[in-house]
């Protein structure tokens, strides 16, 4: 068995062998969902909990229904519900939880490093749904998953991320995850939206999208929140779609048979096309098909590695 | 009660005693130094093959009291201080409510007569509450038991109200200690900005919001003419600064903390809120530089900026944790480690800045041996190795950046004012 972690924390902390083997495991999966009756018991007897503390409609239900469809028991908890609100720390609402004997928190917090810290505190698996500007590591495995049906391979591509990567949990985990499959990236956006020392990560930085869609094979476009309070810089909204939004216009320049993705939920008309999200090009909805495989893969593993272990 | 410690090293800066000596203490204290000295003492300490020196002067602590008593108190700060061999202490102002006027200062000093094991020293606030907009009185403050001033944790941002602080010092004849920090540059940073923050997903703290405020605090005070004296010094321009500043003649000093002369920005890869402190760890470039400025003197002090805070405050999300950790029971530890076993400092220039210089910077008759003086003494095996343990530690509050860690250096005795008050 190649997979020893009892949690998935990021992809900065994982080798190229375990992000293989958790996209292999995925593609083993994948075809559950299109059983008659979706489900194995791979998980059953198992519980697994949602603990949300930002508001997610699309990765939490994902997260439970890869969850259902390997028959373990989910339950939600969201923020607003929560003893949380009595000021309740995000360590002891991980204890209690561990009390219930649950096998694996599934944790969703704005703050980066969250589930480390819960992860260190516990013994149960921890799975990271997204940490603040840290890490989405489920949301760049389906990524790949994706890439790697719909063009056979991950090494030797050419993709590129556009988009505010400063503030994106998105863009660092498919860094780390493209990067070690051995990837060419580029990450494309107004200079001010590129956070310090990207490029150490291996990336190539680019604020010119009609030069880096030339010789890409796939374009990762990610949501742009201009409502975002942060008193840093931010350009203005109908400048950057005419700067790096991905249009019709844009891609009939591109290769012609280049991917077109996005985490979701799209902003139609703020960085990509209504036209190009419903085009020929956008594998969009495939992802969120494929999240589910690539999340039941990751609740498995985690799941095996913590049996293995006790 | 009198005190004989034969044959140990004796490293005094202030007397350039370097030499294996032994040390009569009477009368509270410091009688005779003298090779091979033939007397009866109520209590003889052999010190053969240790270090002994003048206690460490620690001009920049956090006493908690009054207003945050649970994280630390005189009692428990002073406990923590003599186990690291520390004798004397400034309080640093940012209590609730703050040192900003004569009332508060009586009233801490009251608590310092009962309960402190060490000798404290009251650092006063610049401004009313810390809150950078109406001077307090510097002249009351210093006639009141004040030793300098400072609105630690802040930086008065207001350049006029400032320079007339620092006119104001002047005439009183009182330091003043700035915290450097363009709040404004910084803004909600809790780490060093760099790759790290870039992969750690955590907004960033650059150097300009430290050095652009050294800088201008330089400034000022020259334009006043007054004595200022830059705390915690992290990064590399902060550095290149004061010496410019220095060898134009400008009245300046400057300290450092363990932190940052030990660790880099590195040691926060795992969230590990007990990394987190403000300035924030820098890179190994910056830690250089400081390395640097230790050696050449750009860099006169080394203080523990000890800044107790409870598990509540720490155990929780790092953007969310508090700023600071503690310090008195490692920094000589952590200084011998890195900087006599690297020999980028010899005993005496160490003790120069634990004890001698920050004792003249203030202006009070500590940090020395000098015959006459009241006898604060710390012996140390210089060679004997620990590791620091969270239950072994006396500050009320746990928030060591060096948990864990294997140091060289063991205080053996803490004397102070003649007493014994701290015996392995």
């Amino acid at each position: 068995m190649l997979w020893a972690k009892k949690d998935l924390l990021g992809l900065e902390y994982l080798t190229p062998e375990e992000i293989e083997l958790i996209l292999e495991t995925a593609e083993s999966f994948k075809e559950v969902s299109t059983r008659e009756i979706k489900k194995v018991p791979a998980l059953r007897g198992k519980t697994a909990v949602n603990l949300f503390y930002e508001p997610s409609t699309r990765t939490r239900v994902s997260f439970e229904v890869a969850a259902k469809r390997l028959s373990a028991d989910v339950i939600n908890i969201a923020t607003e519900t929560s003893s949380v609100r009595k000021g309740e720390t995000l360590i002891d609402t991980g204890k209690n939880i561990q009390a219930l004997k649950a096998d694996i928190i599934i944790i969703r917090h704005n703050c980066s490093g969250a589930a480390n810290m819960l992860a260190r505190a516990l013994d149960i698996s921890v799975v990271n749904a997204g940490d603040g500007w840290h890490e989405h590591p489920t949301q760049a495995l389906l990524d790949m998953f994706t890439l790697k049906e719909k063009l056979g391979k991950i090494k030797g591509l050419n993709v590129a991320i556009v988009g505010d990567i400063a503030h994106s949990r998105v863009a660092r985990s498919n860094i780390w995850g493209l990067t070690k499959l051995g990837a060419n990236v580029t990450v494309c956006a107004p200079e001010m939206l590129l956070p310090v020392g990207i490029e150490k990560t291996g990336v190539k930085t680019s604020s010119n999208i009609d030069e880096v869609l030339k010789d890409t094979d796939a374009v990762n476009v990610l949501r742009m929140q201009f409502e975002r309070d942060e008193g840093t810089a931010f350009p203005e909204q109908l400048d950057y779609y005419k700067k790096f939004g991905i249009t019709e216009e844009r891609l009939a320049k591109a290769k012609k048979n280049i991917i077109v993705m996005h985490p979701g939920p799209i902003n139609r008309g703020i960085e990509i096309s209504s036209e190009v999200a419903d085009g020929k090009n956008s594998v969009i909805l495939e992802q969120v098909t494929n999240g589910i495989a690539v999340r039941m893969a990751v609740l498995f593993l985690v799941a095996q590695a913590r049996e293995a272990r006790a | 009660m009198s005190i004989l410690i034969k044959d140990g090293r004796v490293v005094d800066p202030a007397n350039k005693i370097d030499a294996v000596l032994d040390i009569l203490i009477e009368d509270n204290k410091i009688a005779r130094i003298a090779r091979d000295i033939k007397t009866q003492a109520d209590s003889i300490i052999d010190a053969t093959g240790k270090i002994i020196a003048p206690g460490i002067v620690d001009m920049h602590v956090h006493l908690r009291q009054p207003g945050r008593e649970d994280k630390e108190t005189v009692s428990t700060a002073t406990a923590a201080a003599v186990k690291g061999g520390v004798t004397t202490v400034l309080a640093m102002p940012n209590t609730n409510p703050a040192m900003d006027c004569v009332e508060n200062i009586k009233l801490l000093k009251e608590v310092i007569n009962k309960d402190a094991k060490i000798n404290v020293f009251v650092c006063g606030a610049i401004t009313k509450g810390r809150l950078g907009k109406e001077l307090s009185l510097a002249a009351m403050l210093k006639k009141n038991g004040a030793y300098a001033l400072s609105d630690d944790g802040c930086s008065v941002d207001d350049n006029e109200l400032m320079l007339e602080a620092f006119k104001k010092a002047r005439q009183a004849g009182i330091l003043t200690i700035c915290h450097c920090e363009d709040k404004k540059i910084s803004g909600k940073g809790v780490i060093n900005l760099g790759f790290n923050s870039t992969r750690l997903g955590l907004r960033g703290i650059s150097n300009e919001s430290e050095y652009k405020r050294v800088a201008r605090d330089i400034e000022l005070a020259e334009k006043a003419g007054a004595t200022v004296h830059i705390a915690h010094v992290s990064c590399r321009q902060s550095v290149e600064i004061i010496a410019k500043a220095k060898r134009k003649g400008t009245k300046v000093t400057c300290e450092t903390a363990p932190h940052y002369f030990s660790l880099t920005e590195d040691a926060l890869l795992g969230y590990d809120t007990n990394m987190k402190m403000n300035p924030p760890l820098r890179s190994p470039e910056d830690l250089a530089v400081v390395k640097q400025g230790l050696r050449d003197g750009t860099i006169d002090v080394i203080a523990s900026d000890h800044a107790p805070h409870t598990e509540n405050e720490k155990d929780i999300e790092f953007e969310r944790a508090e700023f600071g950790v503690i310090g008195l029971e490692t920094e000589l530890a952590v200084s011998i480690t890195e900087l006599i076993d690297s020999k980028l400092l010899d005993w005496t220039r160490l003790f120069e800045k634990l004890s001698f210089n920050p004792a003249k910077i203030l202006g009070i008759d500590k940090g020395s041996l000098s015959q006459g003086r009241a006898a604060d003494v710390v012996i140390i095996s210089g060679e004997k190795e620990w590791q620091v343990r969270k239950n072994e530690l006396a500050s009320k509050s746990k928030n060591s950046a060096f948990l864990g860690r294997t140091l060289k250096g063991v205080v053996d005795y803490t004397i102070c004012n003649g007493k014994i008050v701290y015996k392995k």
